[in-house]
């Protein structure tokens, strides 16, 4: 694709209308897509992999908690570039897009946050630990949070999402120090086993599983946005007709 | 730079002549630390062990406590207004008032740390490490506390919405200050916990004005 041919796309895909077309084109494929990789990811995860020599069938806990982790990540990641571009470009629909996403981000982020509780308590005898690992997507979730309060917290809906876009831009210095956590301190939090310049050190029995539910979860991710991003254009609409009805 | 001057002698002005806000600042800082041997017991050895993290917790939420109105208030009257016409890039006005709150609120938090810690049993060795932390991370504070004051000017409940927007960034800056304390109440060195306050104050003096005066444009459409 050209530059100029880039901008054009950029420039067709600003117009809500037109969104709303690719939506209802893709949602369908989405949510099926979600569907049949939720259902083959769950029956490898649970009835067709292999159990953990140490931790036996506990480690299934993994194929919920690691996914989740990696979306926390990226959904985050993806809200910032959507703040940069909805700042430095005023792309129209790039702040919808990061103010649909940071509630699917921050549930991503609290089902982190719960199955890894739920799995250090039969294997490191905690519920919880203040390493570096855990107090970073701690402190992940709360910018979530934050986020999210930010947008509502202002009459004029515009400015909540141009405060929230620079807001997200602040915290996305938090991404490598949650990625790097493990590497940086003594943490009681497994180091990298699949994102290594040594490429994976997990067998490919767990690592199928591990990555057909991140792909699950990346397509109910785009499900829900789309679905999310379409109620505020729309929700947009039905506000602009009340106003010119009360307008008279 | 004369401008920059001009401005944070007149926000010192203010801050002189409204010397109240300033004073509770202080007054919260020392209420907190007063509350925690009430709530915990006055067994000494238990005191000790917290009084580092207590002061710099405590130090913290007083610091948040000030951020509220730095940038309401000019927006309310109108000064906002002519601070964006004026000479002065925005990010520097910016600089100017958080250096401004620093030596208004951080400095005298600082100065009366010691006189806290002692109510809470602090070992000898840690008052050092302490006031270094403090030295290093209150301007941090200041900065970073900029940048969440810009965004919530004209927000509804700014000041609630403040502290959870701040409170996350602030961690790290806690974490490190106490941990230097805690190093050397280990015998280990605070070097490297003072050196990550360091830098996580280099990094803030040009970063966050940027945040922080893109906040305040959005302020003032």
């Amino acid at each position: 694709m050209t530059m100029s041919g880039v901008s054009a796309a950029f420039h067709r895909f600003a117009n809500p209308g037109r969104f709303l077309r690719l939506a209802a084109l893709l949602l369908p494929w989405s949510a099926g897509l979600t569907a049949v990789l939720l259902a083959v990811g769950l029956w490898f995860a649970l009835a067709a992999s292999p159990a953990d020599y140490q931790q036996s069938e506990t480690v299934r806990i993994m194929y919920v908690h690691v996914p989740a982790a990696w979306m926390s990540l990226f959904v985050y990641a993806n809200m910032a570039l959507a703040a940069a571009v909805g700042l430095v470009w005023r792309h129209p629909l790039a702040d919808l897009f990061t103010k649909a996403a940071a509630p699917v981000g921050a549930t991503f982020t609290a089902l982190c946050l719960a199955t890894g509780s739920l799995w250090g308590k039969p294997m490191w005898g905690t519920w919880w630990v203040w390493d570096a690992r855990l107090t970073s997507v701690l402190i992940l979730f709360f910018l979530y949070l934050g986020y999210i309060a930010l947008v509502h917290a202002f009459d004029d809906e515009e400015r909540g999402l141009r405060a929230g876009a620079v807001l997200v831009l602040v915290g996305v210095v938090n991404l490598p120090i949650i990625k790097f956590s493990v590497e940086w301190w003594n943490t009681l939090h497994q180091p990298a086993s699949v994102m290594r310049l040594d490429g994976p050190a997990i067998h490919p029995d767990m690592l199928r599983p591990l990555l057909i539910m991140a792909l699950a979860f990346t397509a109910y991710f785009v499900t829900v946005v789309l679905l999310r991003v379409r109620s505020e254009i729309l929700a947009r609409r039905l506000r602009q007709l009340q106003q010119v009805q009360a307008a008279g | 730079m004369s401008a920059l001057i001009a401005l944070v002698g007149r926000e010192l002005r203010l801050a002189l002549r409204q010397g109240t806000d300033a004073a509770a600042a202080l007054a919260f800082f020392a209420l907190v630390v007063v509350l925690l041997p009430l709530g915990i017991g006055p067994e000494p050895g238990v005191l000790a062990r917290i009084a580092p993290g207590a002061v710099w917790v405590a130090a913290l939420l007083a610091v948040l406590l000030s951020l509220d109105r730095l940038f309401a208030a000019d927006g309310e009257d109108g000064s906002l207004d002519l601070l964006r016409l004026a000479d002065l890039p925005l990010e520097l006005t910016v600089l100017a008032k958080a250096l401004a709150h620093w030596l208004a609120t951080g400095l005298p938090l600082l100065l009366m740390a010691p006189l806290l810690a002692l109510f809470l049993n602090m070992p000898a060795e840690a008052y050092g490490p302490l006031m270094l932390g403090l030295l290093l991370g209150t301007p941090c504070l200041s900065l970073i506390g900029c940048v969440g004051a810009a965004l919530i000017v004209g927000a509804r409940r700014g000041g609630v919405l403040l502290s959870l927007l701040v409170l996350p960034l602030y961690i790290p800056v806690l974490i490190f200050g106490a941990g230097a304390v805690e190093a050397v109440l280990a015998g280990l060195t605070p070097r490297p916990h003072l050196l990550l306050l360091a830098g996580i104050l280099a990094a803030a003096v040009p970063l966050a004005p940027i945040a922080a005066a893109a906040g305040l444009r959005l302020a003032l459409e």
